[in-house]
């Protein structure tokens, strides 16, 4: 059983003069404790299908399914981390780590317990009483997925989570975000607009296209988490070959495709 | 701590010009309409037993109007702020009304209401409401929709969108409204006092004017600059307390 599942999933913006048609038809099912990257052109509906896996938007015909069963509002065990992290300011960074849980009702003593260890788990147990906007962009990343981790989350969707971040910090937030993964062998989707990064933390990179939204092309990519491998003949094939695709689509500048 | 000296030497600093300034206002013009500071300041110390009540008296009218015009001016403001169809219907309504000088109705409330409390809190009370009113809509109109999106995620109901999104994030402003509200609630206080009823610091004042007493009529209007000074600062400390956070990372 598929523990996210679009079933022929269409999703149309109702506007004042004109409708969008987000997502046409989408058909796409990932695996329990399935990595998952997803990258294509703006446009693409890619934001579209994370709030639709996490029950903030209906589609207009098809189905999504978590776990077997039809989505109908945010679910327990979803966790969703956004491009601007999502953090509260207003809030201390343990407050923010709980407060999925806070929401959920767990009792304070547990509260405190889970968002300390999670703030453990990403290195920011001594900023718990710190404020957002004390803290650095990469420290405000492992933030959010403190939230993610404090919730037990068994299906974690992220839109562009690293895109705020400069490249060194970013390729460390990845390593983050694999670990986590492998610690925790969650179902993950991750919306990303650098190849790189899909082929660094997806075991399938879907390629989506714009106007409307749907798969056009899925990467296996099973040497995905391997020890180092950032820097194998294998990834770097993989990145070539995705940025083929992509320019086929359009997307990337064909120049970029031939080594030179 | 720090913090706290130098405020206290910004304010010695201004008091000390301003009694100045007022020496030399006095002494140029040397009318008895216009003492000078230091037998106002006299006055008000020996009428002390006289005046405190009064303090007493018109602190709690405006306090207790500014509480009661907040604590229904916030809740409503915020969901108008957050519904479109509720805003769609009451806001023609509050732009009507918004403008109108709510003073214009004290005659009104002294007929219908007394001579009393009454009248002189619900007027403020209404002053209140308005400013707070339209300040809390525009608030919750501008939340970042992401914060909400993202509470929304974690399965937060409409009631946790308020408490952990909406709220918060709407304080800042709401609390700017009402350190600038004070002005307007403590002119109005004094406009009410003056016109009707026989306590208050308006009433002092007018009264001391009345008997020709010009340094009591100082020693009041002192009073009531004090009273401004309370409760603008209470207001400031308490929104530094409750959004501490924007201190942060400054």
């Amino acid at each position: 059983m598929a523990a996210l599942e679009f079933d022929s999933t269409s999703m149309t913006y109702e506007g004042s003069d004109r409708s969008v048609r987000a997502l046409d038809a989408l058909e796409l099912a990932v695996d329990v404790g399935e990595p998952v990257a997803i990258i294509g052109p703006s446009g693409c509906g890619k934001s579209t299908l994370l709030l639709l896996a996490a029950g903030l938007l209906a589609p207009t015909s098809g189905a999504v399914r978590v776990g077997g069963s039809a989505v109908d509002g945010p679910r327990r065990g979803t966790a969703l981390i956004l491009q601007d992290f999502g953090l509260l300011p207003w809030k201390t960074v343990e407050a923010n780590a709980a407060l999925g849980l806070k929401i959920r009702g767990v009792a304070a003593a547990e509260l405190h317990q889970r968002a300390i260890s999670a703030l453990e788990g990403v290195g920011l147990a001594d900023f718990a009483r710190a404020y957002p906007a004390e803290l650095s962009g990469g420290m405000r990343q492992r933030l959010a997925l403190a939230r993610a981790v404090a919730l037990d989350a068994d299906l974690v969707l992220m839109d562009e989570p690293l895109s705020a971040l400069d490249a060194l910090k970013r390729e460390e937030l990845q390593d983050v975000l694999l670990g986590l993964w492998k610690l925790r062998g969650h179902t993950q989707v991750l919306v990303t607009h650098s190849i790189e990064e899909a082929v660094f933390l997806g075991r399938r990179v879907v390629v989506m296209s714009p106007r409307p939204g749907k798969v056009s092309a899925v990467v296996d990519n099973p040497g995905m988490g391997s020890e180092g491998y950032r820097v194998t003949e294998e990834y770097f094939e993989t990145v070539k070959r995705l940025r083929r695709i992509l320019a086929e689509e359009g997307v990337v500048a064909a120049a970029d495709v031939v080594a030179p | 701590m720090r913090g706290w000296g130098r405020k206290l030497l910004g304010y010695l600093g201004a008091v000390v010009v301003l009694l100045l300034a007022w020496a030399a206002l006095s002494a140029a013009i040397g009318s008895p309409a216009l003492p000078g500071p230091v037998i106002a300041i006299a006055t008000f110390i020996e009428q002390w037993a006289e005046i405190w009540p009064q303090i007493a008296i018109s602190g709690a009218r405006v306090v207790a109007a500014m509480v009661i015009g907040t604590a229904l001016a916030v809740p409503l403001g915020l969901w108008l702020g957050r519904s479109p169809r509720a805003d769609a219907m009451a806001a023609p309504m509050i732009f009507l009304l918004y403008p109108i000088p709510k003073v214009v109705f004290l005659p009104v409330l002294l007929v219908l209401l007394g001579l009393g409390n009454t009248p002189k809190i619900v007027l403020i009370a209404l002053i209140v409401f308005f400013q707070i009113l339209v300040t809390a809509r525009d608030a919750a109109k501008a939340v970042p929709e992401g914060s909400v999106v993202s509470v929304r995620s974690l399965g937060a109901s409409r009631i946790d969108v308020y408490r952990h999104v909406v709220v918060p994030a709407s304080l800042p402003d709401i609390f700017t409204a009402l350190r600038i509200g004070t002005g307007t609630a403590i002119a109005v206080l004094f406009l009410a006092e003056s016109i009707a009823g026989t306590n208050g610091l308006g009433y002092y004042i007018v009264d001391a004017w009345g008997r020709i007493d010009y340094p009591a009529m100082f020693a009041g209007i002192i009073a009531m600059a004090l009273l401004g000074v309370v409760l603008y600062e209470a207001l400031d400390a308490l929104e530094t307390w409750a959004t501490r956070w924007r201190v942060a990372g400054r």
